[in-house]
């Protein structure tokens, strides 16, 4: 991407057109600059700051270093919170791969009524999480209810649940992805495949899936990041339910991902908590942020190859 | 070749039948908002009967359900979709074109930092973006655009100006010997080039700003504006006696809006997916 441009600045033009342009620079970049000042920087280092600090509004933050951190990681619900999601992001991964990719590798075979079924897939990506939630807990309920049980009464319906409503949302948008990497192949390459007497499943796997591996690589990082981000869905699903309570008094939401674990800590009976509850998002930012530059190194690498 | 034949045909009815399954759950939505309270929970999946049909009666209900007009939510909806994406094409393409452009130290500062803003999760900025939106009056369905441009920026700016570095020097530079000011070039020449990213930025940015629950909640002024997630949220959360008939019937209303725009946009909105991705 970065390096298909070289910069262009060297002629007299470009110059004098770059110093007009800058004259400008009220007009096109302050609206989006002050903008993300607001909404993004200023927060951000207010954040930071936060979970040095004791406080229950920004104004009364009292500095007390690193406390926050070390009561995030003896918090049992935050911990539990982090394999929750960990688990669920490796399940849900794999899962909505796999089934993406063959779907897409199977619309991209020339079957009848492709276009239809790929509009079918994707439908559920329009819909928002909370809406998801509802539709599928009434789903789940509603067959759960013959066995007089419901989809809070046990972690592992919340959990597998979970899955399903994700596979649901997201397998269509993967499978966009791929069916993008695929159509990119060329046809000379699978013609040559053909002619050297390959069969279907050696090119599948000897010369299509080596040139969809960039796609391999966003979707898997791309569910990835979804998996651990997850708020919306979980919080209408089953809102941390099953409840679990531990000795000392603390509770453990069973099916509470990290994402909802911060928010009810901010948003929760006990306002001293927030120190804490900004300290767990400096760590949730930390881990989101560490995946973001994996992938990046993974990409790049990548490129270099081809 | 007769195999191959076959084996498509079996393929395509295997996909026919699956494609049905996975739009079940919204036709069983459908099929609930029509039932009375009591028989969604027990017979979900039942055809309505005689004593199960209640006519429209869910969607009247659901209206005027929990002291606060559905139509209000929808209308709030609106208004902040249109005007955030808006203002975020707008904006962000106005900037990108300056940080490609102009390419100073100052502007790969702000490009690097849109960059890493594409990478924070909301919940590290929630509580101070909260207050400070507060502070500022952003808390009106006509102002909470502007913080949906600042957390927004990062990933319009970086697609459109991947975009702008592809774009050839050479028709600008024409523009300004034949008389063309900055913001003349930018707005008759530059932006008509944009269009294809345009598009996808305001596919990804309308899908994202219509379903956002946890921005608009902590943000907007709750008592006075409502959302549709953060309504069909409330009437959930905060009744001891859930209605599921009257909900199911706000959610197929809900529902509506988005899937005519899918039907309309599908072009769209697949390339600008795939796009996104790709960039993101």
């Amino acid at each position: 991407m970065a390096k298909n441009k070289k910069s262009h600045g060297s002629g007299t033009n470009s110059n004098m057109m770059r110093n007009s342009i800058k004259k400008c620079c009220i007009l096109f970049l302050i609206p989006t600059l002050a903008s993300f000042i607001i909404g993004f920087v200023y927060p951000f280092c207010q954040g930071v700051y936060l979970s040095l600090c004791k406080f229950t509004t920004t104004s009364d933050a009292e500095f007390i270093g690193f406390e926050n951190y070390v009561k995030a990681f003896h918090d049992a619900s935050f911990v539990h919170a982090f394999w929750y999601t960990a688990l669920f992001a490796v399940v849900s991964v794999v899962l909505i791969n796999v089934i993406a990719f063959f779907i897409a590798y199977a619309l991209t075979l020339g079957i009848k009524g492709s276009n239809l079924f790929r509009t079918a897939f994707f439908m559920p990506n329009l819909i928002g999480g909370i809406v998801l939630g509802y539709i599928w807990s009434m789903i789940f309920n509603g067959i759960l209810s013959k066995y007089n049980t419901s989809i809070l009464m046990e972690t592992k319906y919340g959990f597998w649940g979970l899955i399903i409503l994700m596979c649901w949302q997201q397998i269509g948008y993967m499978m966009i992805i791929y069916i993008a990497g695929l159509q990119a192949i060329s046809e000379d390459m699978l013609e040559a495949a053909r002619i050297d007497g390959a069969g279907s499943m050696q090119t599948l796997f000897r010369v299509i899936i080596p040139n969809v591996m960039s796609s391999v690589t966003v979707c898997l990082f791309l569910s990835l990041t979804n998996g651990f981000k997850l708020f919306d869905q979980n919080l209408a699903l089953t809102g941390g339910q099953p409840f679990v309570f531990k000795e000392g008094g603390t509770i453990v939401k069973t099916t509470e991902m990290l994402a909802l674990n911060i928010y009810n800590t901010f948003y929760g009976q006990n306002a001293n908590a927030r120190g804490t509850a900004q300290a767990k998002a400096v760590l949730f930012f930390i881990l989101v942020a560490g995946i973001s530059l994996i992938q990046l190194r993974v990409t790049r690498r990548k490129e270099v190859q081809q | 070749m007769n195999k191959t034949k076959v084996g498509k045909t079996i393929l395509s009815i295997f996909f026919a039948v699956l494609s049905i399954c996975w739009i079940l759950p919204v036709l069983v939505v459908l099929l609930n908002s029509f039932k009375a309270n009591t028989f969604v929970k027990t017979d979900t999946f039942a055809w309505p009967t005689e004593e199960m049909f209640v006519k429209l009666a869910n969607y009247i209900k659901g209206f005027t359900f929990g002291n606060y007009p559905f139509l209000k939510s929808v209308s709030y909806s609106f208004l902040i979709t249109v005007l955030g994406t808006f203002l975020i094409l707008l904006c962000t393409s106005m900037a990108a074109w300056y940080i490609i452009r102009v390419d100073s130290v100052f502007c790969r500062v702000c490009y690097y930092l849109f960059v890493f803003s594409m990478v924070v999760p909301f919940q590290m900025v929630m509580f101070p973006l909260a207050k400070v939106a507060d502070s500022l009056k952003l808390n009106t369905p006509w102002t909470i655009p502007i913080v949906y441009l600042g957390f927004g920026a990062g990933m319009a700016t970086f697609m459109l100006a991947g975009f702008v570095k592809t774009l050839p020097l050479e028709i600008e530079e024409a523009a300004e010997i034949d008389g063309c000011g900055p913001i003349r070039t930018f707005f008759v020449v530059v932006l008509p080039m944009l269009k294809p990213t345009l598009i996808s930025v305001a596919i990804l940015e309308i899908m994202w700003i219509w379903n956002d629950y946890l921005l608009p909640y902590l943000v907007l002024d709750r008592t006075k504006y409502m959302t549709i997630p953060i309504h069909i949220q409330y009437l959930q959360g905060s009744y001891g006696q859930v209605d599921l008939g009257a909900i199911m019937a706000l959610i197929v209303l809900s529902i509506i809006p988005v899937i005519a725009f899918y039907l309309i946009c599908q072009k769209y909105i697949i390339k600008g997916v795939a796009a996104g991705a790709v960039k993101g």
